[in-house]
C-alpha cells in the first residue's frame, strides 16, 4: 500500500461531500438512541412548524364571535379560543419567539460559561479564586423574582435583550461545571503529554480538553434552553414582558379568561400548555443522543 | 553550582519536592540525586508513594523542584530563580514521559495519526502532511503496530492496553527526545503482552540511543530491563542504595533492599518456597507527616542499633565502584569512609 | 462416600455468559474443578479470561446481565451434595458465607467509608444470621488477632484509618467469621505493596495450613500462584486449558499458552534470563476464534488446531490434565525446565 492511499480523506476540495457524509453520520448517531432520534424529530418538526410552518398557516388577527370556544373541526384542528381565533394558528405563529429565544440564550450563555470555567480552571490562582467566590454568591441570589424585578425596571420587548439578561443571569451553575470539568480533564495524562511535547497553550484548550467536553457543553445547552423556555413563559405569563405572539400570552389569556372554568376552553388553554411541555421533552430527549454523539468512544466512523 | 557534571545526559542533584501548606505539608522527595548516562537504563523501585513519580515529573520538568536542580546535557534547566533556564524549549522536548495508565494516556477524541502527527507538524520536524504520514507511519512500525493501516485511523478506545502503550511510546519518538522517563509503563498491561512490549523499549535504547529512566515497583521487571543498567532503590522520599543491578539484585546491601527482596515471591515454586525471609521489626509505612527520627527506616529495621539509627540521618555514601548507601550498619561493613 | 468429605465443591461443566449490547460474552465455558480441604488452587490467566466470573458464579452473585447456562455446581457438606443452581434466595444467602465466602477483587474499596469496621463486621454477621451480638465481638476481636493486627485498634477504626494491607486483613478476617468450608479469594494482593503482599501470602498460607479449608485463589501473578497453590489451573478465553500441581505447571507445563505465560515472566533472584513473549492479544470473547482459542497466538498450532476445539485430558498423571494437540512439542521445550526442577529435586534428595 502506498502512502497516498493512506492519507486520511479530509481534503478541503470535498467539503461539499464531506459535509454530506458528516450529516449522514450524524443522523446515523443519533438514531443510535432511541428516545433521542424520537427528541430530535420533535425538535426538528418544531422547528419547521414555527418557521416554514407560518407560510402555511395564515395568521387570524379578527376576531369572529360566531367560533367561540367552537370544538375542533377539520378547518380548526385545535378549535378556537375565547375571541374566535383559530388556536392552531396561533400555536404556529405563537412559537417561533420561543425558540429563538431559547436557542439564543442557549447559546450564549454557553459561551459565557465555557471560556469562564475553562479559563478560570486553565489560569488557576487569583483569577479563579474571584470567579469561583463571586459564582458562589451570585447562586444564592433567586433566579425567578430577580429576573421578575429587572424585567418591570427594563423594557424588556426586544428578544436579544431578555435572552442576555437570561444568560448572564444564569452564568454561575455553568461556570462552576464547566470549571470541574475543565479541572479533571486537566489532570488526565494525555494533557501532561501534550504540555511535555510543548504542544502550547491554544493547542491543549482547543484540541485536548474541548473536544472532550462536547457532550458535556451540548448538555449544559439543552439546560440553558429549557430553563430559557421556562423562566421567558413564566415572564409573558405574569405579564411582565410586553410579547403578544407567543404561548405565554396565550395561557395568560387562557387564565384570565376563566378558561379553567369552562368546559369548552380546554383546547384554549391545553394547547399552549402541551406545546411547551412538548417541545421541552424534546429538548431533554435531544440531550441523550446528543450525549451520544459526542462521546468519542462511540464516534468509530 | 550551574553546571552540571559533563558524565551525565541528565542529572537530578539535592532535589526536594514539597506538596501541600502549612500543617499538611509533606516533603515527598527529599534529597534526591542521581545521573543517568546518554544510553543508560536507570531504574527507579520503591513502594507505593515512596516519590517515584514525583522525582519522574521533576526529572521531566513537569513539576518544578521546591529546591535542588536538573541538569540536562550539562545546563541547569530551572535558573536560580525558578524560571526556565535558556536552552528549556531543547530540554522539553528531549526529555519525555510515558505514563502508567494506557487507557488514560491517549486523547479518546483522536485518531493515532493525528495523535501522532501533531506534534510532528506543530514543531515542523516535517513539512507537510505528506512526509507527517510518512514518519507516522515509520514510528509505528519501529513501536511494532504493523500493518499500519490496521491502526492510522482507529481510536485509542479500540486498541489493546499493550498497543495504547505503543502508541504512547510513538507519540514521545515524535519529537526524537533523549530520554525517555517511563512511570510505571508496562505495569498495567498484561504478563502475556509486557514481555513484547520491554523488548521493544529497549530495541530503541539499542537503535536509537534513548536514554531511560525507568520507573517500576516491580523488581522482576527492573531486573529484567535495566539488567546493563543500574537501580535505586527509594524508600519514603529518598535513594536508600544505587548499585548496578547484578550487584543490587544478587548482594543488596541497603537493610530494605534485602527485605524488599526477600520479600518478592518468584515465578518458580521452589525458589520461592527456598527463599529466605527477612523478618521487619514493623509493618507500618511512616507517613509522610509523621517521619521516623534519623534513618526513616530504623523502625522496621532487623539491624536497628539504637543511639545511633534512629538519632543519625544516614547519608547516601559510596562503597565501592558506582555504588551507593545510606545505611550506618551497611556503609561500615562495606568499610566506607565516613 | 470418603472423597466427597474432602472435597467441598465441585463444579461439573459450567457456562457463563453476559448478555451485552454487541452480543454474548462467553465468559465462563464449559469448566470443571473440584476444589479440595486443606488444599488452594490457583486460577491463572490474563486479563478478561474469565476468572472473577467463574468465582462469583461460584457464589450466584453474578451480576443481572450474567447467566449461567449450563452446568452444575455441587456443594458437599457431611456427605450431603447440595445443588447451589437450585438454591432459593435465602438459602443462597446462607450459602454464601457460611459455606462459602468470598473476598472480592478491588476488595479494598469494598468498605462502607462512614461506617467503624465493627459495624461493617456486625452487618455481615446479621444478615447472615446465628450469632448475639456479643458472640460476634468477641469472634471477631479472636479473628482479627489471628490476622496479626490489634484487635482493639483495628475495631472502631473508620476504613481510611487503616493501610491496605490492613483492610485486606480485616477482610480476611471477615470472611472467616462464620467458619466457611471454602474460601474464594479474587486477586488479594494486588494492589499491594511488595512488603504487605508479603505479610498477606504468610498469612493466607497459614490460614489454609492451620484452619484446614478450600481455597480458591484467583490471580494473574505467576509469582503468588508459585508461592500459595497446591494446585494450579490455567484459564484462557474462558476455559481451563491445563491444571494440575503446582510443580507439574511450573517445571513441565503442558499447554503452549502456560508454557508461554511461564516464559514470559523473569524472576528476580540469580542471572538474567532472556524472556519470550507471547504474539498477539487475547480473543475477543463476543466471537472467539474457531477450534482451540490459543490458535491464533501459539506457536505450535497445527491444522487441527484451527478447527477442533481440544478437551481437557489427563497427561503425565492422573492430577495433571491439558487441553492441547500437541503436548508432544510443548513438552520438548520444557526440558531446560524439568531440568532445574531435576536440580533443585535432587538438591533436596541429598
Ligand atoms: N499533587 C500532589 N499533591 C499532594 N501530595 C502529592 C501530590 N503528588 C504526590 N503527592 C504525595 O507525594 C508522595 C509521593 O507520591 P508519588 O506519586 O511520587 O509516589 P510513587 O512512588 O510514584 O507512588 P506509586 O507507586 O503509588 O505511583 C505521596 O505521599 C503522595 O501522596
Ligand atoms: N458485567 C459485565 N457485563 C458484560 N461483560 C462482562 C461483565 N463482567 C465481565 N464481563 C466480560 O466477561 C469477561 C470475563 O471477565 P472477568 O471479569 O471474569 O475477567 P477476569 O479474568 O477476572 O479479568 P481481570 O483479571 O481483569 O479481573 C470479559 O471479557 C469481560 O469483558
Ligand atoms: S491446541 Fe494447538 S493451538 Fe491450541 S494450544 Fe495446543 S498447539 Fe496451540
Ligand atoms: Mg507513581
Ligand atoms: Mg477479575
Amino acid at each position: 500500500m502506498t502512502t497516498q492511499a493512506l492519507m486520511p480523506k479530509t481534503g478541503i476540495r470535498y467539503w461539499p461531500g464531506r459535509v454530506l457524509r458528516g450529516i449522514g453520520r450524524f443522523l446515523k448517531l443519533m438514531s443510535r438512541n432511541k428516545t433521542g432520534f424520537a427528541g430530535f424529530l420533535i425538535f426538528i418538526f418544531f422547528v419547521l412548524m414555527t418557521t416554514v410552518g407560518t407560510l402555511f398557516v395564515p395568521e387570524v388577527t379578527k376576531a369572529d364571535i360566531n367560533a367561540i370556544y367552537a370544538p375542533p373541526t377539520w378547518e380548526h384542528p385545535l378549535g378556537n379560543d375565547s375571541q374566535g381565533k383559530d388556536i392552531l394558528s396561533q400555536i404556529v405563529h405563537g412559537g417561533r419567539d420561543i425558540l429563538q429565544m431559547a436557542l439564543l440564550t442557549g447559546i450564549i450563555s454557553t459561551f459565557i460559561g465555557v471560556s469562564l470555567g475553562s479559563l478560570s480552571a486553565l489560569i488557576g490562582g487569583g483569577f479563579d479564586a474571584f470567579l469561583s467566590m463571586l459564582a458562589d454568591i451570585w447562586l444564592t441570589i433567586p433566579r425567578f423574582p430577580l429576573l421578575a424585578v429587572l424585567a418591570t425596571l427594563v423594557k424588556l420587548d426586544n428578544m436579544i435583550y431578555l435572552a442576555l439578561l437570561l444568560s448572564v443571569l444564569s452564568w454561575a451553575g455553568l461556570y462552576r461545571s464547566i470549571r470541574a470539568q475543565v479541572f479533571s480533564i486537566k489532570e488526565r495524562d494525555y494533557i501532561e503529554a501534550a504540555t511535555a511535547l510543548d504542544l502550547g497553550m491554544w493547542h491543549i484548550i482547543f484540541s485536548e480538553v474541548l473536544p472532550n467536553m462536547l457532550s458535556y457543553i451540548a448538555i449544559s445547552f439543552t439546560f440553558g434552553m429549557t430553563s430559557a423556555i421556562y423562566a421567558q413563559v413564566g415572564l409573558v405569563f405574569l405579564g411582565l414582558v410586553p410579547l403578544t405572539r407567543n404561548w405565554g400570552v396565550m395561557i395568560n389569556l387562557a387564565w384570565t379568561q376563566g378558561a379553567i372554568f369552562f368546559k369548552d376552553s380546554i383546547y384554549f388553554i391545553m394547547a399552549p400548555v402541551t406545546a411547551i411541555a412538548l417541545f421541552q421533552l424534546s429538548i431533554v430527549w435531544m440531550s441523550r443522543s446528543l450525549e451520544e454523539i459526542f462521546n468519542p468512544r462511540l464516534r468509530t466512523g | 553550582m550551574n553546571a552540571g557534571s559533563g558524565e551525565y545526559l541528565i542529572e537530578a542533584r539535592n532535589l526536594v519536592r514539597m506538596f501541600g501548606a502549612r500543617r499538611e505539608r509533606v516533603t515527598a522527595v527529599d534529597d534526591v540525586s542521581f545521573g543517568i548516562r546518554q544510553g543508560e537504563v536507570v531504574c527507579l523501585v520503591g513502594e507505593s508513594g515512596c516519590g517515584k513519580t514525583t522525582t519522574g515529573k521533576m526529572i521531566t520538568g513537569l513539576l518544578k523542584p521546591t529546591s535542588g536542580q536538573v541538569f540536562y546535557a550539562g545546563k541547569s534547566v530551572w535558573t536560580p530563580r525558578g524560571d526556565k533556564g535558556e536552552d528549556f524549549k531543547t530540554y522539553r522536548l528531549g526529555v519525555q514521559i510515558i505514563h502508567q495508565d494506557p487507557y488514560a494516556s491517549l486523547n479518546p477524541s483522536h485518531t493515532i495519526y493525528k495523535i501522532l502527527s501533531t506534534p510532528l507538524l506543530h514543531h515542523k520536524f516535517v513539512a507537510n502532511t505528506y512526509e507527517a504520514l510518512d514518519r507516522v507511519i515509520e514510528l509505528l512500525n519501529i513501536v511494532g503496530l504493523s500493518p499500519v493501516e490496521d491502526f492510522l485511523y482507529k481510536y485509542p478506545h479500540q486498541l489493546s492496553g499493550g498497543q495504547r502503550q505503543r502508541v504512547s511510546v510513538a507519540r514521545a519518538l515524535t519529537v526524537n527526545p533523549r530520554v525517555i522517563v517511563a512511570d510505571e509503563a508496562v505495569s498495567m498491561v498484561d504478563v502475556s503482552i509486557r514481555v513484547g512490549l520491554l523488548n521493544m523499549m529497549a530495541d530503541l535504547k539499542r537503535n536509537l540511543g534513548v536514554t531511560y529512566l525507568f520507573i517500576t515497583h516491580d523488581l522482576a521487571v527492573a531486573k529484567f530491563f535495566a539488567w546493563e543498567g543500574r537501580i535505586a532503590v527509594m524508600y519514603v522520599g529518598s535513594i536508600v542504595e544505587f548499585a548496578s543491578t547484578p550487584q543490587l539484585i544478587n548482594d543488596p546491601l541497603h537493610p530494605y533492599s534485602k527485605a524488599l527482596l526477600a520479600a518478592v515471591p518468584e515465578a518458580d515454586p521452589e525458589l520461592t518456597r527456598s527463599k529466605k525471609r527477612v523478618e521487619l521489626r514493623s509493618q507500618d509505612i511512616p507517613s509522610l507527616l509523621a517521619l521516623p527520627s534519623g534513618c526513616r527506616f530504623h523502625p522496621r529495621c532487623p539491624y536497628f542499633e539504637p543511639g545511633l539509627c534512629d538519632v543519625k540521618r544516614p547519608e547516601l555514601l559510596p562503597v565501592g565502584e558506582n555504588r551507593y548507601v545510606a545505611c550506618h550498619i551497611a556503609a561500615r561493613e562495606a568499610g566506607a569512609p565516613t | 462416600m470418603e472423597k466427597q468429605s474432602s472435597v467441598p465443591l465441585t463444579v461439573e461443566d459450567l457456562w457463563v455468559e453476559y448478555q451485552i449490547e454487541r452480543g454474548v460474552v462467553k465468559a465462563v465455558r464449559g469448566v470443571s474443578l473440584s476444589l479440595v480441604k486443606g488444599e488452594s488452587l490457583a486460577l491463572i490467566g490474563e486479563s478478561g479470561c474469565g476468572k472473577t466470573t467463574l468465582g462469583v458464579a461460584l457464589i450466584r452473585l453474578l451480576v443481572q446481565a450474567a447467566r449461567i447456562t449450563r452446568g452444575e455446581i455441587t456443594y458437599w457438606r457431611d456427605n450431603k451434595g447440595i445443588d447451589v443452581l437450585s438454591l432459593k434466595e435465602r438459602e443462597l444467602r446462607r450459602f454464601r458465607w457460611r459455606e462459602c465466602a468470598m473476598v472480592f477483587q478491588s476488595a479494598l474499596n469494598a468498605f462502607n467509608p462512614v461506617l467503624r469496621i465493627w459495624d461493617q463486621i456486625l452487618d455481615t454477621s446479621k444478615a447472615h444470621g446465628g450469632m448475639s451480638t456479643s458472640q460476634v465481638r468477641e469472634r471477631a476481636m479472636q479473628l482479627l488477632e489471628y490476622v496479626q493486627l490489634d484487635p482493639k485498634r483495628v475495631i472502631d477504626a473508620y476504613p481510611h484509618e487503616l493501610s491496605g494491607g490492613m483492610r485486606q486483613r480485616v477482610l480476611l478476617a471477615m470472611s472467616l467469621l462464620l467458619d466457611p468450608q471454602v474460601l474464594i479469594l479474587d486477586e488479594p494482593t494486588t494492589a499491594l505493596d511488595i512488603l504487605t503482599q508479603r505479610t498477606i501470602i504468610d498469612l493466607l498460607r497459614r490460614l489454609k495450613e492451620e484452619i484446614g479449608f478450600a481455597m480458591l485463589f484467583i490471580s494473574h501473578d505467576l509469582a503468588t500462584a508459585a508461592e500459595l497453590a497446591d494446585r494450579v489451573a490455567t484459564m484462557y478465553a474462558g476455559s481451563i486449558v491445563e491444571l494440575g500441581p503446582v510443580d507439574d505447571i511450573f517445571y513441565r507445563p503442558a499447554h503452549p499458552y502456560t508454557l508461554g505465560l511461564i516464559r514470559a515472566v523473569p524472576t528476580v533472584t540469580g542471572e538474567f534470563e532472556a524472556l519470550v513473549s507471547i504474539p498477539g492479544a487475547p480473543p475477543d470473547l463476543v466471537d472467539p476464534p474457531p477450534g482451540c482459542k490459543f490458535h491464533p497466538r501459539c506457536p505450535y498450532v497445527t491444522e487441527q488446531c484451527r478447527v477442533e476445539e481440544p478437551q481437557l485430558k489427563t497427561h503425565y498423571s492422573e492430577t495433571h490434565s491439558v487441553a492441547c494437540f500437541n503436548v508432544q512439542r510443548v513438552q520438548q521445550d520444557t526440558l531446560d525446565l524439568q531440568e532445574r526442577y531435576a536440580k533443585y529435586a535432587g538438591g533436596k534428595a541429598s
